[in-house]
């Protein structure tokens, strides 16, 4: 029962990182008409916006170490720790949630950059071309960031206050069956609510009416004199945003390194081709149900039935469900079938 | 009993009744034409018989075997073959291309690999095909990209890729679309010319002139279901037709 | 390269390319790249891009898993070496044969979907390949460490013929070891095998409907066609090319690690194709070549070398210059290899076979119009 819990926790949060990677895919895709292979390089910017802030918060001056004293040794201590103190080492201990607030408008700069300086010249282009250029793009992003931060994976820890555990059974009185780390079930919430977040913005404002017309049909919208352009580059915006978010968020869960895009970029695509080209429920709901599935599968006592499942299970349900259902989860009809 | 049967056939998308038990009989060597106000559900009657669509009940019987649940190409084998509304060719081959793979597709079935032979000595195709091009007027331009062909002329290359098979059964979804009248009236000669060949033709047609130029039959269709049936002047005289038209669609 | 097709055309250009294959330890000698190392990777990457631009050239569908294939013909041809014989005919033949099998069953389900729903279902295929490689099948692919020859490996064809040596033995044809000049001169002959054949299928009948698929899919099936099994063929044909390269990577060094199953070799031979040209037949060898070529120059370069030419600028230049060339040498390839993708499909998404059909192109014209304002004061007259 409890692992079985914990597994659902697990993947939950893996499942919101997937449903706001293909959330993001799925907008760009409905409405701009673009598939997008540098999505996954847009969360792995996010993630190393944490791991840039970490940095320049911990830039440090070299002074003595008093505690050594038979040779002069010297320590690294951060400016800001030398500057304001205890203060300073609150403020570097709250480098994550930080970075959250400082990456809505860098990714969302990376975001209409991106789509200004490149993707608007292929709106009319093949989808192949559209994959081939935005993979190309995503192999820049991922050099850069490997040149400037190395191979390695960083870590980004969360603030002390959350890096404990909750101990969620005994919430439940259940004992300590259920105990999960804080960061984690924050994660969770904060996918919650981003994704509704993103639902609401769509369904409440006029420019998300808009921007569901044009993902049911774009050339009608084009004609009614709307300025198709700059909601375009909004929309990209918007999704990178979330892209960039979901990875700042992940930072603690899973130090990032340079390749951490591609590898979630593969498996959200399979995520938006499950959930159904075109459908943002799909894509969120296709997300979750993957993430759980995924981490059931890495349990123990599937495992010692049927090694590897861990590994190819996303894949093998991607299958099953084309053969079966091609259009996907909740995918309309029409969308991609040509 | 006629060489295409439909009998009852009914298909809804949603809540809307696109086709109401419609029955239609077409005979062998006919020109039969289905007329009808836009939003009739002609174009959805069409790719019933081409597997496009599949009526919800009903039964569509070609030569004695039904086209009901069987893919398009096997349609096709069948001896079924359609000119679209917009032309679909292959934009980015060339003209006698374009002809020699429905030569092919009539010889060789729905799928032979025959890696080893080479398309620009298959003297016997290639001659078929320069032949079929010369009768729709195209043979002096038989080595340009389809896609550089004017709309008449790409429907005229289409109306070839088709005639080459020698189907059983061709059908016209609106030849003359768009067209100038000039261009319309070179369609219609060249539609009377290939009836000489005898094979059956369902046109669906909006324009009236080209209608009772071409047509031995008419079948008027309305809010999914036939209204009239019979021969041209028969057809030209029925007050329910003219209600049809006049009343259902310009009110 | 507009000229008629013929068969005697197509016999000139297949002599030709035999001809300049076969004699490229002399021609690339003035450029430093006549070794045979090299020039096998020349060879067997050409193979791999020309089989790749049969799927993708000829019926459009962008395949983003070809390089699973590679891997497998790679262990297949080193399981080979090791339980039957180090002769590389059979490692060769079964490489290819498997290859072919695993492509069948990955077509058989991506090619249900088309479009970029065929790219994405490639993709994830082949990851799942890398992953599986890397874990559960270890047995078989001997994980991270790679799958390697070893001394007590059965080698049973071998045992019964010849007597057991000392150390692991090497790669041989009947005997000719396949290192140096004879393993490039092993994977040239299957290379211009491999573009005849190429060619062949490119001028068949089965070749045009290749065509017809990438052009009108809708078309085709409503001429008779069924579209799904010649594109199935296509996608096996091609997974088969790819089995061949990746067993001659095995036949010149006989080791396979999962690394070659990963996505970025899957977008390098994409870029091999796009480059050369798409659907051209010259287009994916030439761009294998470039390709290699320029990535063995590159990764060549470290910081010292760099320093060194550019020791003549002042210091302070120098390393403002030797930091930023260094991102795009060296480790940096990737880079220099993501821009170029980037270059291509903006500015030339038809390959450099395109763009000297367009440089031609515009030289005739500017031809022609001179030759027309120098005879137009004539008519004058």
């Amino acid at each position: 029962m409890d692992t079985l819990a914990l597994q659902l926790l697990n993947g939950l949060d893996k499942g919101g990182a997937y449903a706001l990677i293909a959330l993001g895919l799925t907008l760009i895709f409905g409405t701009l008409g673009v598939v997008n292979f540098a999505h996954g390089a847009l969360f792995m910017l996010g993630a190393f916006c944490a791991v840039t802030v970490q940095k320049l918060l911990t830039i440090s001056v070299k002074v003595k170490d008093e505690s050594i004293t038979f040779f002069e040794a010297y320590k690294e201590v951060p400016y800001l720790e030398t500057w304001f103190g205890e203060t300073g080492t609150i403020i570097i201990d709250y480098s994550v949630p930080i970075s959250i607030l400082l990456a809505i408008p860098i990714m969302l700069i990376i975001g209409l950059v991106m789509e200004r300086g490149l993707i608007q010249r292929f709106y009319k282009r093949t989808h192949a071309e559209q994959i081939l250029v935005t993979f190309g793009l995503a192999i820049v992003i991922q050099e850069l960031v490997k040149a400037n931060f190395g191979a390695n994976p960083i870590p980004t820890p969360a603030p002390d206050v959350v890096a404990g555990s909750a101990n969620i059974g005994a919430w439940l009185g259940l004992g300590n069956t259920v105990v999960y780390p804080w960061w984690r079930l924050i994660y969770l919430a904060f996918a919650a609510v981003v994704i509704a977040g993103v639902f609401s913005f769509l369904q409440f404002t006029t420019f998300g009416m808009v921007v569901r017309a044009g993902m049911q049909d774009r050339e009608t919208v084009g004609l009614l004199g709307i300025d198709i352009q700059r909601r375009f580059s909004i929309v990209f915006g918007l999704a990178a945003v979330v892209a960039g978010l979901a990875g700042v968020m992940y930072t603690p869960i899973l130090p990032p390194d340079y390749h951490m895009g591609m590898d979630f970029l593969v498996l959200s695509f399979v995520v938006v081709v499950v959930g159904g080209m075109g459908s943002l429920g799909g894509a969120v709901a296709a997300g979750f149900l993957l993430g759980i599935l995924q981490s059931f599968a890495s349990m123990n006592e599937v495992k010692s039935i049927l090694p590897g499942i861990d590994q190819i299970i996303i894949y093998l349900v991607a299958v099953v469900i084309l053969l079966v259902r091609p259009r996907g989860l909740l995918g309309r009809k029409g969308v991609m079938e040509n | 009993m006629g060489i295409l049967q439909v009998q009852d056939v009914n298909k809804s998308f949603g809540g809307l009744k696109a086709l109401h038990n419609v029955n239609l009989d077409v005979e062998e060597g006919a020109v039969h034409a289905i007329i009808g106000p836009n939003g009739a559900g002609k174009s959805t009657l069409l790719n019933c018989f081409v597997g496009r669509l599949k009526p919800d009940t009903g039964s569509v019987m070609f030569d004695g075997t039904s086209l009901l649940g069987i893919a398009p190409h096997e349609i096709n084998q069948a001896g079924v073959a359609r000119v679209f509304q917009t032309p679909e060719i292959f934009g980015d081959l060339s003209l006698i291309e374009n002809v020699m793979i429905p030569t092919l597709a009539k010889r060789d079935g729905a799928y032979t690999v025959n890696a080893w032979g080479r398309v620009d000595q298959a003297a016997e195709i290639r001659e078929k095909a320069e032949h079929i091009l010369d009768d729709v007027g195209l043979v002096e331009k038989r080595e340009m990209h389809a896609d550089s062909l004017s709309r008449g002329d790409k429907r005229r290359l289409e109306l070839a890729m088709c005639l080459v098979q020698e189907p059983k059964l061709l059908l016209l979804d609106e030849p003359t679309a768009g067209m100038s009248r000039a261009d319309t009236n070179n369609t219609i000669d060249l539609l009377k010319r290939i009836g000489e060949r005898g094979i059956t033709k369902i046109v669906i047609e909006h324009d009236m002139h080209v209608v009772f130029s071409l047509a031995s039959k008419i079948s008027v269709l309305a809010q999914g279901t036939v209204i009239a049936e019979g021969a041209p002047q028969d057809i030209k005289g029925d007050p329910r037709v003219q209600e049809a038209y006049l009343g259902g669609a310009h009110l | 390269m507009m000229s008629k097709i013929t068969p005697q055309n197509d016999n000139v250009m297949m002599g030709l390319f035999a001809l300049a294959i076969l004699t490229m330890p002399i021609w690339l000698m003035p450029i430093g790249a006549s070794y045979p190392d090299l020039m096998q990777k020349f060879a067997i990457f050409g193979i791999f891009a020309i089989g790749f631009n049969i799927l993708f050239g000829l019926t459009g569908y962008l395949s983003f898993g070809h390089a699973a294939f590679l891997g497998v013909g790679s262990y297949t041809a080193v399981w080979s070496f090791k339980l039957l014989s180090m002769n590389v005919v059979p490692a060769v033949i079964f490489a290819v044969l498997v290859a072919g099998a695993f492509s069948f069953l990955i077509g058989f389900i991506s090619l249900r979907r088309s479009g970029i729903y065929f790219s994405i279902l490639t993709l994830a295929f082949a990851q799942m390949s890398y992953n599986l490689a890397y874990s559960v099948l270890t047995p078989i692919t001997n994980g991270e460490t790679g799958l390697q020859l070893a001394k007590s490996d059965p080698r049973i064809v071998d045992a019964m013929f010849v007597e057991v040596g000392a150390g692991i033995p090497s790669t041989n044809f009947f005997g000719i070891a396949m290192s140096g000049y004879s393993g490039f001169y092993f994977c040239a002959v299957l290379l211009i095998i491999g573009f005849y054949l190429s060619l062949r299928i490119t001028r068949s009948p089965f070749g045009m409907m290749l065509k017809a698929i990438k052009s009108n899919q809708n078309r085709m099936s409503y001429t008779g066609l069924n579209t799904r099994p010649y594109a199935l063929t296509a996608f096996v044909i091609s997974g088969m090319y790819a089995g061949l390269a990746g067993s001659l990577l095995a036949v010149t060094d006989p080791l396979a690690g999962a690394e070659r199953m990963q996505w970025t070799a899957s977008g390098e031979v994409v870029l091999m194709t796009i480059l050369g040209g798409v659907g051209t037949l010259l287009g994916p060898m030439l761009g294998a070549v470039i390709i290699k070529y320029f990535e063995n120059i590159f990764s060549a370069f470290n910081e010292s070398t760099l320093n060194n030419i550019f020791a003549f600028l002042p210091d302070g230049l120098q390393d403002v210059v030797v930091s930023v060339v260094g991102l795009f040498v060296g480790e940096g390839w990737h880079l220099t290899l993501g821009l170029l993708f980037m270059v291509i499909v903006i500015y030339l998404p038809g390959g450099l076979v395109e763009g000297a059909q367009r440089i031609r192109a515009y030289v005739l014209k500017k031809r022609e119009k001179k030759s027309a304002t120098s005879h137009q004061p004539q008519i004058a007259e």
